[in-house]
């Protein structure tokens, strides 16, 4: 089993890709479970989501302690949420990075074991005019890890929300730089 | 046939409703339930809907034009939560004693105060004596197969009685997962249309409903309403039975034990925390302990016998409460398992606990030191008579 927390802030669609991932798993025969975790949440405040992926059905209904992967939407959370909290050693970090960063810009923790890196913000203002990073960084989280198939994640992030997220998609894929720090 | 497809418990809680053609729905949205009632008038206004659609001021009202609704024959659909729930239970109660079957999904919340929106089944549990049925459920494939089941359940004509399909707010109202659902046809097959005939509110044919009645019938009606609940039962079983023939799943009925063939031990478990529950017990017994799992679906009737069984051959088991019984310092589901189990042959230790109440996370690390801690009192041959607290570690001030 695959879990993964997101770390995003209200109005950002948080939520919406965690159940994406969770569609494209199950459209693949797997199975998945998606749970948000509701604060006191408003725009802009610190929103977690938690998903948990299997081969077989999925019997916990807990949030997320010690993910595999973690998915950080916002790169100012960093200064807000402790998003390394519990992330297995090895653990696969997705990020939306200011253009320019650097593994040493990043500050990691020595658990993560690969990152995945994208101005999931600039690509987000170029192709919809806003800072609405969950479809991009839904491609960087297919490039980073492979664990969902990204033409099952095209549909359903068009289906939701038009052609012009599943291209933003698919463009955050392409640009998406993977480093595996081991 | 039946269709794949990914929902969050809400969602699952809809598509039942919409599944079973109710004539009349009334529901007020309230948190965490609010999604079932946007997802129906989305329903409706795509033209998937056939039920007539009241938007009432209040949960009050809702409860009661489906009693009118219900009387006049209609097959009657609504949901709440909490301080929705409470603001129903004049209603509440009169539709059980009317003997009214409507159909209502309560998305579990925690009552105030302190103020809270998150889960926890302390709404349901409180007025499991209002006369309900009440069923419990563990993730989102059960809330749309026994929302679909408690039609028949409750309009059966040997039980004629409201139900509730209870499900943990956030938890499972909001998580997303893998939920097969029936097509209308298979629904349609195992669910006929509802003919009341008891009681029918009809201006062609006048009949005096709910007159003012001496305390001697009104044993009368108590005792018949009592044995309803027990007849449901075996409804329920049937029902279980009938739903398995035709998609493959069966939920177990009143109770559904989990490797208690030859447990030793028995952690005693209701809601969404199961899932977990189930995993900590393939865990211990990897480690060749002997700890299985029964799991209270039905609440209302409490099932005495089933549990005394499923009890029957263990050294001592646990009961997780996700709630309060305020005066006993314990959960209500330990009081009712203990109470069945009065009339066994042998008195076995066991150990209360209580967690995960508004909200707080029941985790995988909290289900198993509940279980090494039963164990290991039931080794001692102690019963804990007051809650062991499932605290989280992580935040929080102990009071």
């Amino acid at each position: 089993m695959k879990e993964i927390r997101l770390h995003g802030r209200g109005g950002m669609g948080t939520v919406k890709a965690a159940e994406i991932i969770v569609n494209a798993k199950v459209i693949a025969g797997g199975y998945g479970n998606s749970i948000p975790f509701f604060g006191f949440e408003r725009q802009g405040a610190p929103v977690t989501s938690f998903v948990r992926l299997d081969e077989k059905p999925i019997r916990p209904k807990t949030q997320v302690y010690s993910p595999d992967c973690v998915i950080v939407l916002d790169p100012t959370l960093r200064k807000a949420v402790d998003v390394f909290e519990g992330l297995k050693d090895g653990g696969c970090l997705i990020i939306n990075a200011e253009p320019g960063s650097t593994i040493e810009s990043l500050d990691l923790v020595p658990s993560v074991g690969s990152v995945a890196m994208v101005d999931a913000t600039g690509l987000a203002i170029r192709r919809l005019g806003k800072p609405i990073t969950n479809t991009a960084m839904l491609g960087a989280f297919i490039k980073g890890t492979g664990w969902v198939d990204l033409d099952a994640v095209a549909a359903k992030v068009e289906e939701f929300w038009g052609k012009a997220n599943a291209d933003l998609l698919r463009e955050a894929y392409d640009a998406t730089v993977v480093l595996q720090l081991r | 046939m039946s269709e794949i497809a990914v929902m969050n418990g809400n969602f699952a809680a809809a598509t039942a409703a919409r599944l079973a053609r109710p004539e009349v729905i009334a529901a007020y949205p309230i948190t965490p339930q609010t999604p079932v009632v946007e997802y129906l008038t989305q329903f409706a206004a795509e033209g998937n809907l056939g039920s007539k659609m009241s938007e009432v001021e209040s949960e009050h009202s809702a409860m009661s034009i489906l009693s009118g609704a219900s009387m006049a024959g209609a097959r009657c659909y609504t949901a709440t939560s909490s301080q929705g729930l409470a603001l129903m239970y004049e209603p509440y109660f009169r539709a059980s004693t009317l003997r009214l079957p409507i159909v209502m999904n309560i998305v579990n919340r925690e009552m105030i105060s302190p103020q809270s929106v998150w889960g926890g089944p302390q709404d349901s549990l409180t007025l499991r004596d209002a006369g309900w049925l009440q069923i419990y459920v563990e993730d989102n494939q059960e809330i749309l197969d026994t929302t679909i089941q408690a039609f028949r359940i409750a309009e059966d004509q040997r039980v004629l009685l409201p139900i509730n399909v209870c499900y943990d707010g956030f938890y499972l109202s909001h998580m997303t997962e893998r939920v097969e659902v029936p097509t209308q046809a298979q629904v349609d097959g195992f669910l006929p249309p509802y003919i009341a005939k008891h009681q029918i509110l009809d201006p062609a044919r006048p009949m005096a409903i709910d007159p003012l009645t001496s305390g001697y019938l009104v044993m009368e009606y108590r005792k018949k309403h009592m044995a309803a609940q027990a007849a449901a039962l075996g409804v329920l079983a049937e029902v279980d039975r009938e739903y398995e023939s035709l998609t493959g799943r069966s939920w177990g009925g009143a109770i559904a034990s989990y490797r208690m063939e030859d447990a030793e031990y028995a952690v005693v478990t209701m809601g969404s925390v199961t899932g977990a529950c189930r995993e900590m017990i393939d865990e211990k017994r990897s480690r060749g302990i002997r700890v299985g799992l029964v799991k209270i679906r039905c609440l209302r009737p409490f099932p005495r016998e089933a549990v005394m069984r499923a009890l029957s051959t263990v050294k001592g088991f646990g009961v997780i409460d996700r709630n309060v019984s305020f005066g006993w310092n314990h959960g209500i589901v330990y009081q009712e398992v203990k109470a069945a189990l009065y009339g066994a042959d042998r008195i076995v230790p066991s150990v209360p606990f209580i967690g995960g109440l508004g909200g707080e996370d029941i985790t995988m690390d909290l289900v198993s030191t509940a279980c090494d801690t039963m164990i290991e009192a039931v080794d001692a041959g102690k019963t804990i008579h007051e809650a062991v607290w499932l605290w989280s570690p992580r935040k929080g001030v102990k009071l």
